[in-house]
């Protein structure tokens, strides 16, 4: 369950630049999260009540923007969509690929009071 | 709540110890600040969010920061630190990840009392209970230290900065931080080290790479053990090398055998020299 993990990450960036920012409370968050990531929605949704209780983030709303898997093939440079990281190139079957996008783990803006 | 290592309380809190050590001695880990921090403020907050939900037209001023910031980033920081003093000191790091049960602890006990009159070792154990793990190293007269990580289910770059200062690591030695048993949540942890060693057994299936992909895609080496029961289990070791290689084509190889000891020479020659 390293959700949680991730979970308590997301609230100490909030504490963090909601302190900067002399706020008292965020109201909203926007997180981007790649589906290569590694990070598995639905545990994040599970933890997240108990992970952001007693925090700036405890009323806020979540948003979260799910980013597409981007590969491109090493061997015959097609870019396809991936869903694993497993996935082969789907013209030439190679293994061998850069990830373009879908590792992403970012907290990309929040609304504070 | 535990800020770093994910624990329920602060009594499960990741403890650090050497084998003999107890572990009241130790209870001040670095990261109770922030179970402080977290909780002062709150109370005002919630008064001030009674009867929040209808509307926000009176003087609540709202502000949007755009902050764009990795949530790892705290973690990769300060891995990139373990690293850079690790490769300052010549230290060759090896993160062993694979799901409990795998032999990790008996490739290392074989692998330390074959090649400890040649090389340097130190251990860093990694387990939620118990210095059992740390005590068959000491056993062999390895300096070891022992992670307990309570609640939290895989290790992080902080812990692994807290165990390695205590470990005072001589130059050009090697050391081996075996990691939490546990597939899935280590893999998105980095702990500064040189490279990441995965281990499979063969009892475990041949699609297991596919089942588990991120753990095989961050890692540069697997290991297959227990290739001594082979005659008694029903793997196909191609198969499972072909779906380890769709993850990850650039994983390298070593069958071997903690029990018998076959195939562990390939397995030294490639810690002595890595290529």
């Amino acid at each position: 369950m390293h959700e949680l993990s991730i979970a308590i990450g997301i609230v100490k960036i909030a504490e963090d630049e909601t302190a900067k920012a002399k706020a008292k409370q965020v109201t909203k968050i926007e997180l981007e999260i790649g589906v290569l990531s590694g990070i598995e929605l639905e545990s994040l949704n599970f933890v997240w009540e108990s992970a952001v209780k007693n925090t700036v983030l405890e009323f806020a709303k979540k948003e979260i923007d799910i980013i597409k898997g981007i590969g491109k093939c090493l061997d015959c440079d097609t870019e396809f969509e991936m869903k694993y990281v497993y996935d082969t190139c789907p013209k030439c079957k190679s293994n061998f690929k850069g990830i373009l996008k879908g590792k992403e783990l970012r907290v990309k803006a929040i609304e504070v009071i | 709540m535990c800020g770093t290592c994910g624990c329920g309380s602060e009594n499960n809190g990741p403890t650090i110890l050497k084998p003999g050590e107890h572990i009241h001695a130790h209870n001040e880990h670095q990261h109770e600040h922030s179970h402080g921090e977290h909780s002062h403020s709150h109370q005002e907050e919630h008064h001030h969010h009674d009867g929040h939900t209808h509307s926000h037209d009176h003087n609540h001023k709202h502000k949007v920061l755009e902050i764009e910031q990795d949530i790892l980033q705290n973690n990769q920081v300060l891995a990139a630190r373990n690293r850079g003093y690790f490769e300052a000191k010549n230290i060759f790091a090896l993160n062993m990840v694979s799901s409990p049960g795998s032999g990790k602890t008996s490739i290392l006990e074989r692998t330390l009392t074959h090649l400890k009159d040649e090389v340097s070792f130190y251990v860093i154990e990694g387990d939620q209970q118990t210095l059992n793990d740390a005590n068959r190293i000491d056993a062999i007269n390895i300096p070891v230290i022992q992670i307990n990580t309570g609640k939290g289910c895989h290790l992080e770059s902080d812990m692994v900065y807290d165990a390695v200062k205590r470990l005072n690591i001589k130059d050009n030695s090697i050391l081996m931080i075996e990691n939490v048993g546990n597939l899935v949540c280590p893999s998105m942890f980095d702990l500064g080290e040189s490279k990441r060693v995965v281990i499979i057994s063969t009892t475990e299936g041949e699609d297991k790479p596919i089942k588990y992909p991120d753990m095989f895609y961050t890692s540069d080496i697997c290991i297959i053990n227990k290739i001594d029961l082979l005659p008694y289990v029903n793997i196909d070791i191609q198969k499972l090398k072909n779906y380890a290689l769709q993850v990850n084509p650039n994983l390298q190889f070593f069958e071997i055998s903690a029990t018998t000891g076959e195939g562990m020479d390939e397995w030294y020659k490639w810690l002595k020299s890595p290529s």
